[in-house]
C-alpha cells in the first residue's frame, strides 16, 4: 500500500498551499485531485486578486494557480490527478484513479480541502437549458472560451454574481440585470461599481419568478419582493435573456469529512453544515484537518492562510517542526487571518469561526477525559 | 440618483467625500491627482504598496486607503494596479476647457486614440462626449489598460468611464 505523511484531498487554492507548506518542512505529501489538473477554482479566475501585497494580491487567479503548481512540484509534492476519493477509513484513503481500479493510500495525517458547491433556487422553468450556476457559466467562458449565451440575467449579488457578471461583459455578452432578493447588495462595493460603471442594473429586493422558452431559456420574469419576501403584485417585468445564472450562495462540501467521522455544526454565516475544527484547523478526528471553503465559505485569501495554518500544524504533529517553531508561525498566520476577517464583511465570519473553535475545545476535552 | 454603495452599487458623492482616499476640491484643481473611490473596508492593500511616492497608506489590511494629497504627483501608477478598478486619475487642468479622466479598462477591442466616445458616469449613463487622448498598455499592468478621455471640465466629478462598443447592436 502507498503510504505518506500527509494526504491532501482536493487541490484547490487551500489544498495546494497546505501541501506546499507541509512539504516545505520536510513532510512527504500526496495531493489528490479529481480533475486533470490541480488548481481548483483558480483557473477560472481571470480577475486580479484582492488581499495583501505580501501574498498574491494584484495577480490574476489563474496566474496564482500556475505559481502554486510550480511550487508544489519543486517541493516534491506527489500529485495524483483524475483521482476520486471514494472513502476514508481511519487514515486509509480509497482512491479510484483514471476510472480504473481502486488503490489505497495510508496517511499519517489528512487535510481535507473539498471546496464548496453552488446552492440553487427553483422556480417555474428552472429546468430549461440556459438556467445554470454562475460557476458553470464562468467555467464555460473562462476555461473553455465558449459563451453559453448572449444575454444574461444574474440572480444574486454576492461576489460570485458580481464578478461573473463583469466577466460576462468581458466575454462580449450583455448582462440585462443582476437581481438580489435582499434590500442590499451582498458582495463588495468595488465589484458592484465595476459592473454599474459599464451600465449593468442591480435590482435589490428583486428575484426571478419564471423562466420562459420552448427549447431553452428565451426570457425571464423578475418580480419585486416586499420585506416579508413576498412577491409584490403587479411588479413583474419580463426581460429578454438566454441564460439565467444562479449565484445564490455556496455550501461547504462535507461528504468526506462526515465519512471520516468529523463532527459538524450548522452555521449559516459559513454556508451551512461545517466540520467543527480547532484553531489549528484540526477536526474532531485527530490528525484530520479541514481548510478552504469546506471549512466554511470565505474567500481566496483566507483559504490560502487556513491552508498554511494546517500545513504548519501537520508539520508540527509529525515532528518536522518543534513546538516553538510552529507556535511562532501559527501566531503570525492567525494574525493575518484576523486582519483578513476585519471590516464589516468579516464580522459575522469571525463570530462563526469562534463558535466552531469553542465547540471543538469542548468536544476534544470530552474525548481526552 | 445613486443612494450609495450598498444599494445602488456605486458610491454616492457623500460617501466619496467622507472617504480618506478622495482628494478635496482644492487639491483637485491644482493638477493631476489619484482619486481613490474605495469606500468599504475590505481586506486589500495593493494600492498602499503600489505608490512610488508613498502617497497611499493602508494602515491595516481592512482599512480604507488614505491618500496624501501633497505627496501624490498624479503619476497614475496605482490606477491599473487596484484589483477593484476603483482608482482614477483626474487632471483638471488638461486644457482650458477640458479635464482628463483616466480609468482602468479591461475590454476588447483596444480603444483607439482620437475616437469620440460616450463618456459615462458611475452608473454607466452617458453624460457627455469624450475624446480618447491616451491608451496606456504596459506589461506590468497585466492586461489592464488605462484609457484617458478629455471631457468638459464641468463633468470632472461625474465621468468615470465610457460606453462599451457593441458590435451586435444589443447596446
Amino acid at each position: 500500500m502507498l503510504t505518506t505523511d500527509v494526504a491532501v484531498i482536493g487541490g484547490g487554492v487551500a489544498g495546494l498551499v497546505a501541501a506546499i507548506e507541509a512539504s516545505k518542512f520536510g513532510a512527504r505529501v500526496h495531493l489528490i485531485d479529481e480533475n486533470a489538473r490541480a488548481g481548483g477554482q483558480l483557473f477560472k479566475q481571470i480577475h486580479k486578486f484582492f488581499g495583501s501585497h505580501r501574498h498574491y494580491a494584484g495577480i490574476r487567479g489563474f496566474e496564482i494557480g500556475e505559481k502554486l503548481l510550480e511550487e508544489a512540484q519543486k517541493n516534491g509534492v506527489q500529485t495524483l490527478l483524475n483521482s476520486f476519493v471514494f472513502g476514508i477509513f481511519g487514515k486509509e484513503i480509497g482512491i479510484i484513479e483514471n476510472q480504473t481500479g481502486a488503490r489505497w493510500l495510508d496517511a499519517k495525517t489528512i487535510i481535507l480541502c473539498c471546496g464548496a458547491s453552488e446552492k440553487m433556487i427553483v422556480f417555474p422553468g428552472w429546468t430549461l437549458p440556459g438556467v445554470m450556476g454562475a460557476g458553470a457559466a464562468q467555467t464555460l467562458i473562462n476555461v473553455h472560451h465558449v459563451s453559453p449565451g448572449k444575454k444574461f440575467l444574474m440572480v444574486g449579488s454576492g461576489n460570485v454574481g458580481l464578478v461573473v457578471s463583469y466577466q460576462m461583459l468581458q466575454a462580449g455578452a450583455e448582462v440585462v440585470a443582476v437581481v438580489e432578493a435582499l434590500p442590499r447588495i451582498g458582495g463588495w462595493g468595488v465589484h458592484a461599481s465595476k459592473i454599474r460603471r459599464w451600465g449593468v442594473p442591480i435590482l435589490t429586493s428583486h428575484t426571478v419568478k419564471e423562466a420562459h422558452g420552448k427549447e431553452r431559456v428565451e426570457a425571464a420574469t423578475i418580480v419585486a419582493l416586499d420585506e416579508n419576501w413576498k412577491h409584490v403584485s403587479n411588479s413583474e417585468r419580463t426581460l429578454e435573456a438566454d441564460v439565467i445564472c444562479l449565484a445564490v450562495g455556496l455550501k461547504p462540501n462535507v461528504e468526506l469529512p462526515l465519512m471520516a467521522g468529523c463532527e459538524t455544526m450548522f452555521l449559516e454565516e459559513l454556508g451551512g453544515r461545517v466540520p467543527i475544527h480547532d484553531e489549528n484547523m484540526e477536526t474532531t478526528e485527530e490528525g484530520i484537518y479541514v481548510v478552504g471553503d469546506c471549512a466554511g465559505i470565505e474567500e481566496a485569501c483566507t483559504a490560502i492562510e487556513s491552508g498554511r495554518l494546517a500545513g504548519v500544524a501537520v508539520a508540527e504533529k509529525l515532528g518536522y517542526l518543534s513546538k516553538d517553531e510552529a507556535y511562532e508561525l501559527k501566531v503570525q498566520i492567525r494574525k493575518i487571518l484576523d486582519d483578513l476577517r476585519g471590516g464589516p464583511f468579516g464580522e459575522h465570519r469571525v463570530r462563526a469561526k469562534q463558535q466552531l473553535i469553542e465547540r471543538a475545545k469542548i468536544l476534544k476535552g470530552l474525548k481526552d477525559e | 440618483m445613486s443612494d450609495g454603495i450598498a444599494t445602488a452599487g456605486s458610491p454616492s458623492i457623500e460617501e466619496l467625500e467622507r472617504s480618506p482616499g478622495f482628494p478635496n476640491r482644492k487639491r483637485l484643481i491644482k493638477g493631476p491627482v489619484a482619486v481613490i473611490e474605495c469606500v468599504q473596508e475590505i481586506p486589500c492593500d495593493v494600492c498602499g504598496s503600489s505608490c512610488p511616492f508613498d502617497a497611499i497608506k493602508v494602515p491595516s489590511i481592512s482599512s480604507l486607503p488614505e491618500l496624501d494629497e501633497e505627496k501624490c504627483t498624479g503619476c497614475g501608477t496605482c490606477v491599473p494596479l487596484c484589483p477593484g478598478l476603483a482608482i482614477f486619475l483626474v487632471d483638471y487642468n488638461f486644457s482650458k476647457d477640458e479635464a482628463l479622466i483616466s480609468f482602468p479598462y479591461e475590454f476588447l477591442p483596444i480603444p483607439k486614440v482620437g475616437t469620440t466616445v460616450d463618456a459615462t458616469d458611475r452608473l454607466g449613463r452617458s453624460v457627455t462626449k469624450g475624446r480618447i487622448v491616451r491608451v496606456l498598455e504596459r506589461e506590468q499592468f497585466d492586461h489592464t489598460l488605462v484609457v484617458s478621455i478629455a471631457v468638459p471640465k464641468k463633468f470632472t466629478q461625474e465621468v468615470r468611464g465610457m460606453a462599451l462598443p457593441r458590435g451586435d447592436g444589443t447596446r
